[in-house]
């Protein structure tokens, strides 16, 4: 065993009492390090990217090195919580929606990043910024839009009679009640879970003229179109919907329409990109490859119009990072066009970008299936609309009340004591 | 050495270890530092969290009890609390029943039992959210291995929704808990079963006592002392249950699941609402000891006797 003298134990005593003194790292240890958080991707293939080419060059463009992480989409909140809560954790950390508005207090203003982008690149889409900015400031930097599209079978939609995709509700429940009949339900979820869920429940509601709150903040959710909402969907529930997707995460539907016990489902595209990906694993029952019948819709008109709601997602800095001026310098370089293009095109289609200048990529003349995504950003309200997709309105979505509105009853109990309940939730939301 | 020496250089430490009170004292002194590092301080934290309006990232200032009164006109809170109740209630009998029943037929002699009850052991031994992840896939409400063999048994004609409805998701989270819970019943009481007198059983059989009289006038008696001991872990495990929900059901369809930690997590952590999150944790503490201070109370009753 090597002898370890009393000059060594000065010299390595010595080295350390001088860090600790002026709480400086020796010289060799101070390259910035940015720690990345992200959701493990409906596209594997963008992970994969990131890890072996983007990030290596943007350590080598910027000097900075990343350590990048991905987690389940629904852990990214309890990581961001107990990372504020202690004071110490990832640098840059992807989030849901308008969950940013949550830690509007714990996270840098990174507005000078947001509107550099902006401006270099026109404008945000409505939705990006209704997500990401307090009223005063950027908390987030809007990273992307995962659009929310129906996929269906084409042929089977067909045999019924819709050559076309069902415009309005009514049509839908027609077509999905007889290809439930044939054992082909629609599959949808509203369970407890990020994306499908609420991108399901909040555009029907807004469709039957119904909302949570008006333009002033007031809770107007207790009114006869949101009872109407409520009444349609348990009939269509029961008429056209696999029951079971109340048990449903955001992968479920995924699973259940590429083995074909579904005919529809609310969708990002990931489902089309598996297809392409294996085409000779997901085959229809007539033997074809599965991607060949395979097509997008956006959701249906109600008496009130046609909306959307995109799952959307923004990096925020929580404000005790060391290494903010890294981790802006990353998002502005990740952002930058030519490098954020790669990232986009390995999507294919799946994330669209916050900005409408990117509708015009030529990406989207790749493959017309994708088609409907390339304007989804275009389309998309946000949780409290009509009111601000604010604090009170990420807390509400977190919470699922409008989804447990409809699920709630599907379960049985009249529309009325869904929608009195749903009321009085926010009610004590909104105060 | 001569004796007298031997006082002559002993240390003030030495002289100090030697008074028993002070030894016990410094021995005690590493159990203390934990117990206060990680039971004392969250729980006292955890109680200042809940009389304060804080939410993430945010301190907040002292509301006294309005937490409390908010989750109390709460209907989700209201269910939570009902559910953890019944779901405590309903698992630990059958865990209970269950358990003594295979404790009695583990404690007889048969070929293979060492294996039998290392097996049996093995629903305790799994790491729970590994386990709950394969319940999830039997309970799958497309590819549900159990309504597969159903159907292939011609007992059922359309798919049994297991986590989408609110009573069936409820009797399937049980179901996980008292299979997962078993196994800890069985060794425990199995372990009770052996320290009893064989000669008991058979002066009881002499007397001309059946089967049935010898264990609920010889076992049961001297078992309850375990018995208590372990429907009391068993209670505190079952009542702040969480793993087994949050990976199953996420506390749905529409809350229908959600027990005291699940929805405290929800609000806590989810929501971002840590003082009320902190309210709904503490919501469980009274009932707890109440439960804990009637079986404490009840043991050293029995043990008195």
């Amino acid at each position: 065993m090597a002898e370890f003298s009393r000059r060594k134990f000065l010299q390595y005593s010595g080295g350390l009492a001088g860090i600790l003194a002026t709480h400086q790292a020796p010289v060799f240890a101070q390259q910035s390090t940015v720690h990345w958080i992200r959701w493990n991707d409906f596209v594997p293939a963008s992970d994969e990217l990131l890890r072996k080419s983007i990030l290596p060059e943007a350590s080598k463009a910027l000097g900075i090195k990343i350590n990048f992480e991905t987690v389940n989409a629904n852990d990214l909140q309890p990581r961001i919580t107990s990372a504020i809560q202690s004071g110490a954790g990832p640098d840059i950390v992807m989030l849901n929606n308008n969950h940013p508005q949550l830690y509007a207090a714990s996270v840098a203003d990174v507005s000078d990043v947001a509107e550099a982008i902006a401006k270099a690149q026109g404008a945000y889409y409505k939705l990006a910024r209704s997500n990401t900015h307090d009223g005063k400031k950027f908390i987030s930097v809007p990273w992307s839009v995962i659009g929310g599209q129906i996929a269906y079978r084409k042929s089977w939609f067909a045999e019924v009679g819709y050559d076309k995709f069902p415009e309005t509700w009514e049509q839908y429940r027609d077509a999905g009640k007889k290809l439930k009949a044939k054992g082909r339900p629609i599959g949808q979820t509203l369970g407890h879970t990020f994306g499908d869920s609420p991108t399901f429940s909040y555009p029907f509601l807004w469709s039957f003229g119904g909302k949570e709150v008006d333009e002033k903040g007031k809770v107007v959710l207790d009114s006869k179109a949101t009872v109407e909402s409520v009444r349609f969907m348990t009939a269509f529930w029961k008429d056209a919907h696999d029951e079971g997707g109340l048990a449903w995460d955001d992968s479920n539907n995924n699973r259940a329409f590429l083995s074909q016990t579904i005919c529809a489902t609310l969708n990002g595209a990931s489902i089309y990109i598996e297809s392409l990906r294996k085409p000779d694993q997901y085959k229809t029952e007539k033997g074809a490859q599965l991607k060949t019948d395979i097509l997008h819709a956006a959701l249906p008109k109600g008496p009130a119009g046609q909306f959307a709601m995109h799952t959307f997602h923004s990096h925020v800095i929580p404000a005790y990072s060391k290494n903010q001026k890294a981790a802006k310098q990353f998002l502005t370089w990740m952002h930058t066009p030519a490098n954020y293009e790669k990232w986009f095109v390995s999507q294919k289609g799946f994330a669209t970008p916050p900005t409408p200048v990117w509708e015009k990529h030529k990406m989207w003349e790749e493959d017309p299936v994708m088609a409907p995504y390339r304007v989804a950003g275009r389309l998309g309200l946000t949780p409290g609309h009509a009111g601000p997709s604010d604090r009170k309105a990420a807390e509400v979505l977190t919470k699922y009340i409008i989804t447990d509105m409809y699920a709630k009853a599907i379960q049985g109990g009249t529309p009325e004591a869904a929608v009195k309940w749903a009321a009085g939730e926010l009610k004590s939301v909104y105060g | 050495m001569s004796a007298s020496t031997g006082v002559a250089t002993r240390g003030p430490i030495s002289r100090m270890l030697e008074r028993e009170g002070a030894l016990a004292f410094w021995l005690l002194v590493p159990t203390l530092v934990l117990l206060t590092l990680f039971i004392a301080y969250p729980f006292v934290r955890g109680v200042w969290l809940s009389l304060t309006s804080s939410v993430v990232g945010v301190p907040g200032e002292y509301v006294g009890l309005k937490n409390f009164a908010k989750i109390w006109n709460d209907s989700i809170f209201r269910t939570a609390a009902l559910n953890t109740f019944v779901y405590t209630g309903v698992t630990t009998v059958f865990k209970l029943a269950l358990g003594l029943w295979l404790a009695l037929l583990l404690n007889r002699h048969f070929r293979g039992k060492a294996w039998v009850r290392a097996f049996i052991l093995l629903p305790f031994i799994i790491p729970t959210v590994l386990s709950t992840l394969a319940w999830k896939w039997m309970f799958d409400p497309t590819f549900s291995v159990f309504n597969w063999l159903f159907w292939k048994l011609s007992i059922i004609n359309a798919r049994i929704n297991w986590l989408g409805d609110p009573e069936l998701a409820m009797a399937s989270i049980m179901t996980v808990n008292v299979w997962r819970g078993v196994p800890f019943y069985a060794i425990s009481l199995l372990a009770g079963l052996q320290t009893i007198n064989p000669d008991l059983h058979e002066a009881a059989a002499i007397d001309g006592a059946n089967r049935f009289q010898r264990f609920w006038y010889v076992t049961w008696p001297l078992l309850l002392p375990v018995t208590m001991v372990v429907v009391l872990f068993s209670v505190i495990q079952t009542f702040a249950d969480f793993q087994l929900v949050y990976v199953l059901t996420g506390g749905g369809p529409a809350n229908a699941t959600h027990l005291f930690a699940t929805y405290a997590y929800q609000i806590g952590i989810g929501t971002g609402l840590l003082s009320e999150g902190a309210a709904i944790s503490l919501a469980m503490f009274p009932a707890l000891l109440l439960v804990v201070v009637f079986q404490l109370w009840y043991i050293r009753r029995v043990e008195n006797r």
